[in-house]
């Protein structure tokens, strides 16, 4: 009985972390208009409701535009950074990492409230524009811790040869450093990129009229528990689940050799 | 492809730790060189001066009669084998080798086939869409002097090339080393701490000790004529015997020794453990007791403590032949050319 | 090169980076500092320097409520979730073979990575009157009408729980799967019981796994508006929703801001108790 337990400790555990997920899953099958027992289905018509409708699939390309768009910028401006501090001397580097870091310890609400007050006195209209700037300010010190641990010893000395046999640092970065770290940018990229698909309360604060998934999610929540709420959260899982199985599967595992 | 260098007045200092002292150092165009010493002895700093990844904090480097001091490594003729290789992951042995004349912008065809050329000469001509990672030690050795000799540099820089590898590896990757040296003529510097790969690969060897050069010359001169007590230890093992000198020659425990003096005072007379013999000509060193005996084949490596001077061993090693016993006694000789006196400080 | 010609190269890649910071974080903030020194007449903004958004703080009590409410939600979230996550990531480290590890953990973590609106909508959907958790005790008889469990403090923390035990079974399993099992065999083959071995041995090596992990808990958790709104009743609510409230019905922007300080004063607090045993470089 004692060595069952852990066992079933672990299967309660997974239970409970996969109940909100299953439910949600499940109920985007149901036939009838409420997403509770009994189970009537599977039907996929809450698919097809869901997929007709413009307002979601024009949010979803948004949501997608801004998350390609922000962790581009970020992981671009987060490589230079990175590369710039653990290749250069530079005076009071300390604090600029300390700097490019802290957005990580402040919550989203306060940097999107912070944007939303200078944009607004500023006399900047929202968009989607907006909700991409602040999406690149809280994805930026991730990309640039993840890229500046990855700047070890391995490529300075590549780099070293490159330049001994000529290359100028345009060609080092772009044909040593880069290529190296490759793994390290696309891990940062995939994580930006799922951070921002999800991310719901800078979005919401920063955008007007075209708005991100999560955002017209929310606003579909109004109405109360739906089978079409189900089915769109339901796909959204399923790409942020995409996103982590690349990751894992190309990223991390080619790590293990 | 091959010329001569020249280092003077070298001074380099981090912080306050003086890394480099006084160097001055003539090397001549296709010259082997190899700068030998203890880690923290300054070697690799005045290899990272020469490669042009460190500014000196004084003097000047030459490089075929023109002042190289604060060219940075790209254009010099000079190009550095790493300690760990440095080759590039990602790309393949054919494009690491080509990769500095690609800087160069020689045309993708004349480049490939250079470095397949230069793969040849090293014995991957095969290998040539390989990545590192597939390779084994001794061959990434090689990649990486074909890569460093596909720019045609006047002068290849080499750090610790064999730290790497085992024993057995080491001494082929050296012959092999000093084989291509002669086939492509150019200058070239090689860092190590092991005298024995010193000697195996250099025309010369630099000597160096807490940043000063303590002596130069060639590998027999160094071994057997060392001009100081440092490369005397540093390049084997040495039997050390206080003395003495005086007018009529150098007083030890083990009787007068009939050698030059070098004025009076206290000094430290050397002889290494093959130069001890058994008796029979020479100049004796007197009786001394077997204290053991171990068989390496070509000799027998002995401890014996002297009977005039029981608080000295001396190691010797003893033709195969000997059979020393502990406890034996034995007389001792010595070619009188084999001693070297040094004076001690006072 | 010289070194200035070197020191400018090195700017020039570092620059865009800490312009961006500097311009869309930076001056925000201290924007949003001098805003919470501002106050509202009517619907005028008069910046200057008054005390009076934090006095309202203290006078009010539906704000200083907000700021309690927070506080030990966030507290109980941390507490439950460090208890319920410390056993699932010693099982996976522990139990576990070592090829499974992996993939139990990419299991165990895998709905963190649901965006978090649709991850409260489907507790919503499980807690409701006639949710999967209601029927299942109706229909195994434990219960003889439906509870209310959706709308309430207990809805709100189950779904932080939810969401933080992910997180935290993830920085404690790495914590303890570099702790050499030599740690343990020593401690067993010096007599200790396997509970003395977790007291003396496997809990303080575990500690800055954690403390990190409930730091961080701690920082989302007080800080998320999402989760209280959907799931927690409309009988309390939290700084977050206060802030948001300010925002929009009334763009009290002034009383927001002081808010947001506020709320980053108290997670200042939390660093500096738990920076001892932080460990935020490693993950």
């Amino acid at each position: 009985m004692i060595r069952l337990l852990p066992w079933l400790y672990l299967a309660a555990a997974f239970a409970f972390i996969y109940l909100p997920v299953g439910a949600l899953v499940l109920f985007s099958f149901q036939a009838g208009n409420l997403p509770v027992p009994p189970f009537n289905g599977p039907s996929t018509r809450w698919y097809a409701d869901v997929l007709a409708d413009d307002d979601l699939t024009g949010a979803l390309a948004n949501s997608l535009l801004v998350a390609l768009g922000s962790s581009a910028v970020a992981v671009s401006l987060g490589f230079g950074a990175a590369y710039g501090l653990a290749r250069h001397v530079l005076p009071g580097s300390a604090l600029l990492r300390g700097l490019l870091i802290a957005p990580l310890t402040v919550s989203y609400l306060i940097v999107g409230l912070g944007l939303l007050i200078v944009l607004t006195r500023a006399g900047l209209g929202l968009s989607l524009w907006t909700a991409a700037i602040g999406h690149v300010v809280i994805n930026l010190p991730l990309a640039f811790a993840i890229l500046y641990a990855s700047m070890g010893a391995q490529q300075v000395n590549a780099e070293r040869a490159a330049r001994d046999l000529g290359a100028d640092e345009a060609r080092v970065v772009l044909l040593v450093t880069v290529p190296m770290l490759m793994p390290a940018i696309a891990a940062a990229f995939f994580l930006s990129v799922t951070l921002s698909w999800d991310e719901f309360i800078i979005a919401f604060l920063l955008t007007r009229f075209d708005v991100t998934l999560p955002v017209e999610i929310w606003s579909m929540l109004r109405s109360g528990l739906s089978p079409r709420l189900n089915a769109i959260g339901s796909l959204v899982f399923l790409v942020s689940v995409t996103a982590v199985v690349i990751l894992e599967t190309l990223v991390f595992r080619k790590r293990r050799p | 492809m091959t010329a001569s260098v020249t280092l003077s007045g070298l001074n380099h200092r981090f912080g306050p730790f003086h890394a480099l002292k006084d160097i001055d150092l003539r090397i001549e165009a296709g010259e082997y060189v190899t700068l030998l010493g203890p880690s923290g002895c300054g070697k690799t700093t005045l290899l990272s001066i020469l490669g042009g990844f460190l500014d000196p904090t004084e003097g000047a480097v030459l490089i075929g009669g023109r002042d190289m001091t604060h060219v940075p490594p790209a254009k010099r003729p000079t190009t550095t084998m790493f300690q760990d290789y440095a080759l590039f992951p990602h790309m393949t042995l054919r494009d690491n080798v080509a990769f500095g004349l690609r800087m160069a912008g020689v045309a993708r065809r004349v480049r490939h086939a250079r470095a397949e050329a230069l793969l040849g000469m090293v014995g991957l001509a095969d290998a040539a869409g390989k990545r590192p990672h597939e390779l084994s030690g001794g061959q990434r050795q090689r990649v990486a002097l074909a890569r460093a000799l596909a720019v045609e540099p006047d002068v290849l820089l080499l750090d610790e090339p064999l730290g790497a590898l085992d024993l057995k590896l080491r001494r082929a990757m050296q012959d092999e080393l000093k084989a291509i040296q002669r086939q492509v003529g150019t200058t070239f510097i090689h860092v190590t701490h092991d005298q024995e790969e010193a000697m195996a690969i250099a025309d010369r060897i630099v000597v160096m000790n807490a940043g000063r050069i303590e002596d130069e010359g060639a590998p027999v001169r160094i071994y057997r004529e060392p001009a100081t007590l440092f490369t005397a230890d540093f390049m084997g093992e040495m039997n050390h015997v206080p003395a003495t000198l005086t007018d009529a020659g150098v007083e030890t425990p083990l009787g007068l020794l009939p050698v030059d003096g070098l004025g009076r005072g206290r000094a430290m007379v050397c002889l290494r453990p093959e130069a001890i013999g058994l008796a029979a000509g020479g100049v004796a060193l007197g009786r001394a007791r077997v204290r053991d005996a171990a068989f390496f084949g070509t000799h027998w490596r002995a401890h014996l403590v002297p009977v005039a001077a029981p608080e000295l061993v001396l190691v010797a090693h003893l033709p195969p032949g000997a059979a020393p016993a502990a406890g034996q006694e034995l007389d001792l000789g010595a070619e009188p050319h084999a001693f070297r006196v040094y004076r001690l400080e006072e | 090169m010289t070194a200035r010609a070197e020191r400018m190269r090195g700017w020039g890649f570092v620059a865009p980076a800490l312009i961006w910071t500097l311009a869309f974080f930076v001056v925000p903030f201290l924007v949003m500092g001098a805003m919470s020194l501002a106050t509202l007449e009517g619907r005028t903004l008069v910046w200057g320097v008054s005390l009076a958004n934090y006095a309202e703080l203290t006078e009010k009590a539906y704000l200083w409520r907000a700021i309690l409410v927070s506080l030990e939600i966030t507290l109980t979230v941390t507490v439950v979730s460090v208890l319920l996550a410390y056993p699932l990531a010693s099982i996976i480290a522990f139990r576990v073979p070592p090829r499974w590890q992996r993939l139990a953990l990419l299991l165990a973590i895998l709905p963190f990575w649901t965006s978090y609106v649709v991850r409260s909508y489907a507790w919503l959907l499980v807690l409701a009157r006639e949710g999967v958790v209601n029927q299942a005790l109706l229909g195994l008889g434990l219960l003889s009408e439906p509870v209310t469990l959706a709308n309430t403090r207990f809805a709100t923390v189950t779904g932080f729980v939810h969401f933080f035990v992910m997180l935290l079974t993830l920085t404690i399993y790495a914590n303890l799967i570099q702790l050499s099992p030599n740690y343990r065999r020593a401690a067993t083959d010096l007599g200790a019981s396997a509970f003395q071995t977790f007291c003396h041995v496997t809990l303080p090596l575990a500690l800055p796994g954690i403390v990190t992990g409930a730091f961080l808990t701690f920082v989302l958790c007080i800080g998320d508006y999402v989760t209280p709104q959907i799931l927690g009743g409309n009988t309390e609510l939290t700084v977050p929703q206060v802030i948001m409230v300010q925002l929009g019905r009334r763009a009290d922007f002034p009383l927001a801001s002081a808010l947001a300080i506020v709320l980053m004063g108290i997670v200042t607090l939390a660093y500096l108790a738990s920076a001892r045993w932080l460990r935020l470089d490693r993950l």
